[in-house]
């Protein structure tokens, strides 16, 4: 399989939050939250660096929470594979203003490079389509992630996922604030919400 | 619990149909907007009512039969979002985003879910967020099956080696009294709480051939 001609992590990042208005972007634990940071950091940005299998599921509850504004997933398959079972919790309950994007690298980047279930079997985008996600597409080119950025920002179509194959070189990471209380206040103060 | 896996999008939050009501998951319930019959218990209601007060908005859970009447209350609760889980640890993930985006939530499951969430638990520390969760015990009183005791036993420490308060509730009087101050200290306090419901109020589950 050649792999020559897969995409870049940050230059997917960047052209797909490069038309973002008020989203809230989630990003799974390790290269996701460093590629979003790279992209510009911004108040609506809920970085993880940790909850391995939950980024799904952090960004369920701020789509249902705030039905009107968009909200996009952006984690690895390792931290998919993790959660998959959210994939099944958001087919059932439809968000229609929610995006989940897989950069696919097909393995474990931050530990080493191990293989990942998706370099070989898995193929997540089926797995998205089976639990219901009927909009789950696998993403191969720049004109295609430029093309799928301001449909992520319809709050009328969704649920939708995305798989996007990129390839494995590790990048220079780009930190961004890893104080969990500091990054949902500043999500809340953002959408109008005071401290306690 | 019965429900359909094709909800119709666009379909109101609760409907109601010749069959019963029907959420807006597709998930049929029985019809029963009234308070408790005679042969139910009372404390689901409690429960019921101080969710309400408290403006829940998203109800997270994997299914139990000690909460089942609570279910079928959230699912018949225009201001509810239920929000039934693959398992537990996604239920506390999914409340960090509710209080990200305004909303409070709340998490029910049975003592064996627990053990499900640890590493997800430790949320609670990072984001200081108003987390709830009510958790009908297995395996403490007259416990049929040895499967559900070993966890059974260890639901308490987990929760208080994870930081969680740890509030209990044995009797049906009581369970308001204790889910209020629950509920209080979690939304009022952002300090984690979990509250137990003994297997002596529930009942030890009967198992026939």
């Amino acid at each position: 399989m050649s792999k020559a001609n897969l995409l870049e992590r940050r230059s997917v990042v960047s052209g797909l939050l490069a038309a973002r208005t008020d989203a809230v972007v989630v990003g799974g634990l390790g290269a996701s939250t460093y590629d979003i940071a790279a992209a510009g950091d911004h108040d609506r940005n809920f970085y993880l660096w940790g909850a391995m299998g939950g980024a799904v599921m952090i960004g369920l509850g701020v789509a249902l929470a705030q039905p009107g504004l968009p909200v996009v997933v952006i984690t690895g398959d390792g931290e998919m594979l993790m959660g998959m079972g959210s994939l099944a919790t958001v087919g059932l309950q439809k968000p229609a203003n929610l995006t989940i994007v897989v950069l696919d690298n097909e393995v474990y980047g931050e530990t080493g490079g191990q293989a990942s279930h998706t370099a070989t079997t898995v193929d997540l985008v089926g797995v998205a389509r089976a639990c219901g996600i009927s909009d789950a597409r696998a993403i191969a080119t720049m004109a295609d992630v430029e093309a799928f950025a301001p449909i992520m920002q319809d709050v009328s179509s969704g649920p939708r996922f995305a798989s996007i194959k990129i390839d494995g070189a590790n990048l220079e990471r780009v930190l961004s604030s890893r104080d969990g209380t500091f990054i949902v206040t500043r999500i809340r103060g953002a959408l109008g919400f005071r401290p306690i | 619990m019965p429900f359909s896996l094709f909800p119709e999008p666009g379909l109101p939050l609760q409907s109601r149909t010749e069959t019963g009501l029907v959420n807006r998951l597709g998930m049929k319930m029985h019809a029963r907007a009234d308070a408790a019959s005679e042969n139910q218990p009372s404390w689901p209601e409690d429960i019921f009512a101080i969710l309400q007060r408290f403006d829940v908005r998203q109800v997270a859970y994997v299914p139990d039969a000690g909460h089942s009447q609570l279910i079928e209350r959230v699912l018949g609760a225009p201001s509810m979002r239920a929000v039934p889980l693959t398992t537990e640890e996604e239920g506390v993930a999914l409340l960090v985003g509710a209080w990200a985006g305004g909303q409070r939530g709340v998490l029910l499951m049975q003592s064996s879910g627990v053990g499900n969430c640890v590493n997800m638990l430790s949320l609670t520390q990072i984001f200081r967020f108003p987390f709830l969760t009510l958790v009908t015990m297995r395996g403490e009183w007259g416990e049929f099956n040895p499967w559900q005791v070993p966890m059974g036993s260890s639901t308490a420490g987990v929760f208080e080696l994870s930081g969680i308060k740890v509030l209990r509730a044995s009797h049906a009087a009581e369970v308001g009294e204790v889910v209020e101050a629950a509920a209080g200290q979690a939304y009022n306090a952002c300090t984690p709480t979990a509250v137990l419901l003994s297997q002596r109020l529930i009942g030890a589950k009967v198992f026939v051939k």
